[in-house]
């Protein structure tokens, strides 16, 4: 049964949806109880939007199940009346992966926060979807374990939300992104029954679909427990803060220090603009002479760590770095690190409001980027603070702009969505780690070819073929692609180093 | 570009054949070099020959990854990376070349170089198989645990589906979620879903140090040592028990393996193998040349087949009725058995695993893939249709009605 939503007036097409919502609600109150339904308006603001907070939309109804039956009953009642169903952890997504649908019913999973287990001797925890991503190393530090995916929003947000971005961190160049470090997921299909991806073994029979599953924006199945790979802690981890006199040289730096065959914990950058907002919020004695700020992280065994930061230095001496810190101490090193931490709620001082984008490049293109930024700049007349993960080429440019003007927000809008589009042409990617959701969906057209969309939507319709699991995330239509003016043409394969390109 | 196909013979011959075959209704049985012979294949159906799409696109060092063709042979793109002092770090094994004339021994006495030539004749181009064969079967060696399998190094994959159109996912860098991650699922996929053209791998560079330590112990003892070994921060790279002895291989900083080293030898009364000695055993073990993982004419005729079944670590010794093989700190046991498919299968799933026939006895129907529950059936004959819908690429390979 179609939304019958008449066009003709605002009047009637509020009437329709209210008649729908109460349909929808009367279901909904067959399956669970009262205190799990939120239907009345002010009760569904602080659901209106995710972390993207430009885009905000008004769900049908919030429901908040507490079982597992509860919620392979809320999927079948709206499977049956074909109401979309937008899953839902902290709400901490960047990309309005979680912005609720208006014909919709949000499903919150916040009740799903019991740990299930945790196993030492397997090096596994299993996990409900609304357990935040920090208790879960917190469960595991009496065994010197953690989880070693670090999003920087990991206080806050949850396992379930971090499967469906697929989310990384500051430690994933060592350690993987969610998809390394997850095992297993169970849930339900959009019909209610349930399902379940990966294996405790290393791998499951068949076709290997938990890479489908992870970062698919609750868009394939509704996901309510995860096993999660434990890492043993490190004993040590010292970081180096390197400066340089030019971002050109912290950007050759960094691809040098893995071409020397090094793997840091960690390898962040943080430009002049970037350095001076943090210092002014955490005065961490950062260099606020240098162009580029690098931190540069060992971790393992003494031995390891000693051995590690020698080579780190050479190398980064080698690579023109004007002074090297190294932290002396637990303290020193958090200290270091609380700049970049704070790298968000810093910005927020200096500007009014910023957008972080979220691309990724390779390495070896990083000044490149860099330099055609500044150039942004000036042509939309908005400042940039860049702050990222260098070691895996994942940019966070911040836009810094005011969202009373209209005209900025645009001109911000445009800036990122050129910053996008020049890091696809760089032979990047549009989302390293936060994700599609609405935000992107029109530089997904610059990314993939008609042929290539459809594919995708030809996978959703293999779990979802009624479309109601997140719809109208992701996968742009041919239409929207035609209306951004923008749609890539098929591909072939990478020519040959030695062919002439045109 | 609107063709992508016309740029390169080879490709252009593939699509045509491709496109071809679904105008008849007819089936392909992909090919690389033919050294993977599991799983099962139909008699008659036409082979899509990819060796001819070979060579390496592009390896940038620095960024730590390599593009690949899919027919280029593995043994090639090992020696590439190793020029740079890089390496596939999940370890990939390379079969022999299908039978024939000068197929080798298997007595397991393996090369003594690391890498690139599993053995035999340098100039046999099919010995080891192809990168593409690499990815479709998603087998992965010794360091699996340590540092993930042919999956996780994926970064992205141009393939072909059975519209005959010439797809790319994901791509050349480490962080991306652009999208549905297709390329991964093609690891493992036994060709099922499309013709993988081309793919994107991680890359990492050789460990600085490595030593390997022996140690005689009984397999319940092993097991043991293994759980307790795993939630400690050690550089543990590579396990393997057989035949009452266990051996480890630590790598990584020349500190931390040293440390590691003295460490557990004297806890556990171990020794350190001499460096070729232990070259040999890990590329042996890599490529199933030990005698174990070749069972003899009498074996066969035994009605012997060879088993893998992938268990969670700390499953116990499994009453396995034959000869036992232990891997990835107690996480892959191989079995070699005469014993019917469903018992196996059974002995998997009652410690949370599954098994797999990676050798079948003649005349044995054992499948590949363990069975599926029948929501997860459902949905992987949805994906078959979404990206084969003529069910043109090796169908029957995974599962017989996929």
């Amino acid at each position: 049964m179609a939304v019958d939503a008449p066009t003709d007036s605002r009047a009637g097409t509020a009437a329709t949806t209210a008649q729908r919502r109460a349909e929808v609600v009367a279901a909904l109150a067959r399956v669970l109880p009262a205190h799990c339904i939120l239907h009345r308006g002010e009760d569904k603001t602080p659901y209106e939007c995710d972390g993207l907070t430009a885009y905000r939309a008004r769900p049908l109804v919030v429901v908040l199940p507490e079982t597992e039956s509860q919620v392979a009953e809320v999927l079948r009642c709206c499977h049956v009346l074909q109401v979309p169903v937008v899953a839902r952890g902290a709400g901490t997504g960047l990309s309005g992966g979680a912005l609720p649908h208006e014909q919709g019913v949000t499903l919150s999973l916040a009740k799903f926060n019991r740990i299930v287990q945790v196993c030492p001797q397997s090096c596994t925890a299993t996990v409900q979807a609304g357990v935040r991503n920090l208790a879960i190393s917190e469960a595991a530090a009496p065994f010197g374990l953690y989880y070693a995916p670090d999003p920087s929003s990991q206080i806050a947000c949850t396992i379930g939300g971090n499967v469906a971005e697929n989310s990384g961190g500051v430690h994933c160049l060592k350690y993987g992104l969610t998809l390394h470090n997850v095992l297993q997921v169970r849930g339900y299909t959009v019909q209610g029954e349930p399902v379940g991806f990966g294996s405790t073994a290393l791998d499951a029979p068949g076709l290997d679909l938990l890479p489908l599953l992870v970062g698919s924006e609750g868009m394939l199945a509704v996901v309510l427990e995860v096993t999660v790979k434990l890492t043993p802690r490190p004993p040590l981890a010292r970081c180096i803060m390197a400066s340089f006199a030019d971002i050109e040289s912290a950007g050759r730096a960094v691809a040098a220090v893995i071409a020397a065959g090094i793997i840091p914990a960690g390898l962040e950058l943080m430009d002049r603009r970037m350095t001076a907002a943090v210092e002014d919020f955490v005065h961490a004695g950062y260099d606020l002479d240098a162009a580029a700020l690098l931190l540069c992280e060992s971790d393992g065994t003494a031995e390891e760590v000693a051995e590690e930061i020698e080579r780190m230095s050479v190398v980064l001496r080698q690579a023109g770095a004007t002074r090297l810190q190294v932290s002396r101490d637990e303290a020193q090193r958090l200290k270091f690190w609380s700049g970049r931490k704070n790298a968000f709620p810093a910005s927020g001082r200096i500007s009014p409001d910023y957008m972080c984008m979220d691309s990724t490049i390779p390495r070896k293109r990083l000044a490149e980027i860099l330099r055609a930024i500044e150039a942004m700049e000036q042509k939309y007349g908005l400042r940039c603070a860049n702050v990222f993960h260098a070691g895996d080429g994942n940019l966070h440019p911040l836009i810094l702009f005011d969202a009373n003007d209209p005209d900025q927000l645009a001109r911000c809008e445009r800036f990122g969505a050129e910053i996008l589009e020049t890091s696809v042409h760089l032979g990047g990617t549009i989302t390293g780690e936060h994700g599609v959701g609405v935000e992107k969906l029109d530089s997904m057209c610059v990314q993939f070819s008609a042929e290539e969309l459809a594919q995708m939507e030809a996978v959703k319709r293999a779990f979802d073929p009624p479309a109601l699991l997140n719809p109208g995330k992701v996968i742009p239509t041919l239409q929207r692609c035609a209306e951004y003016g923008k749609l890539k043409v098929l591909r072939g394969l990478l020519p040959f180093p030695e062919l002439p390109r045109f | 570009m609107d063709d992508p196909a016309a740029q390169d013979p080879a490709l252009r011959r593939l699509v045509d054949q491709v496109n071809d075959a679904r105008g008849r209704r007819a089936a392909l049985d992909i090919r690389g070099a033919g050294t993977k012979p599991f799983g099962s294949r139909r008699a008659g159906d036409e082979p899509l020959d990819l060796q001819p799409l070979a060579g390496i696109s592009s390896h940038e060092p620095s960024e730590l990854v390599v593009t690949v063709r899919a027919g280029t042979p593995l043994v090639e793109l090992e020696a590439a990376l190793a020029e740079h002092g890089q390496c596939l770090p999940f370890e990939p094994p390379r079969f022999d070349a299908p039978a024939g004339p000068g197929a080798s021994d298997t007595t397991g006495s393996p090369a003594e170089d690391d890498p690139p030539e599993p053995h035999g004749d340098a100039g046999d181009r099919a010995a080891g198989g192809t990168v593409g064969g690499m990815v479709a079967a998603g087998l992965s060696g010794p360091a699996r645990p340590a540092v993930g399998s042919v999956r996780d190094h994926l970064l992205g994959a141009t393939m072909l589906n059975g519209r005959g159109e010439v797809l790319r996912f994901g791509g050349q860098v480490m962080k991306n979620v652009a999208g549905y991650d297709v390329a991964r699922v093609l690891a493992g996929s036994m060709g099922v879903l499309g013709v993988i053209l081309e793919v994107s791998l991680k890359v990492l560079p050789r460990p600085p140090a490595q030593t390997t330590l022996a140690f005689d112990v009984g397999q319940e003892q092993a097991l043991a040592l293994l759980t307790a070994w795993r939630r400690q921060p050690l550089p543990v790279h590579a396990s393997s028990w057989h035949e009452g002895q266990l051996r480890l291989r630590l790598a990584g900083a020349r500190a931390a393996v040293l440390a590691a080293a003295g460490r557990l030898c004297s806890a556990h009364g171990g020794r350190a193998l001499d460096a070729n000695e232990a070259t040999a055993w890990w590329q042996a073990v890599r490529d199933q040349r030990l005698a174990f993982f070749r069972p003899t004419a009498a074996d066969a005729a035994a009605g012997q087949s060879l088993w893998r079944l992938s268990v969670p670590p700390t499953a116990p010794v499994l009453g396995t009725p034959g000869p036992v093989f232990i891997e990835w700190g107690g996480a892959q046991r191989w079995l070699r058995t005469a014993a019917p498919a469903a018992q196996v299968q059974a002995l998997a799933a009652a410690v949370g695993g599954h098994a797999s026939c990676i050798r079948p006895a003649p005349g044995s129907a054992a499948a590949l893939a363990g069975p599926l529950p029948e929501v997860l059936m459902r949905l992987h004959r949805s994906l078959k249709q979404a990206f084969d819908p003529d069910r043109i690429f090796n169908p029957g390979r995974l599962y017989p009605d996929l």
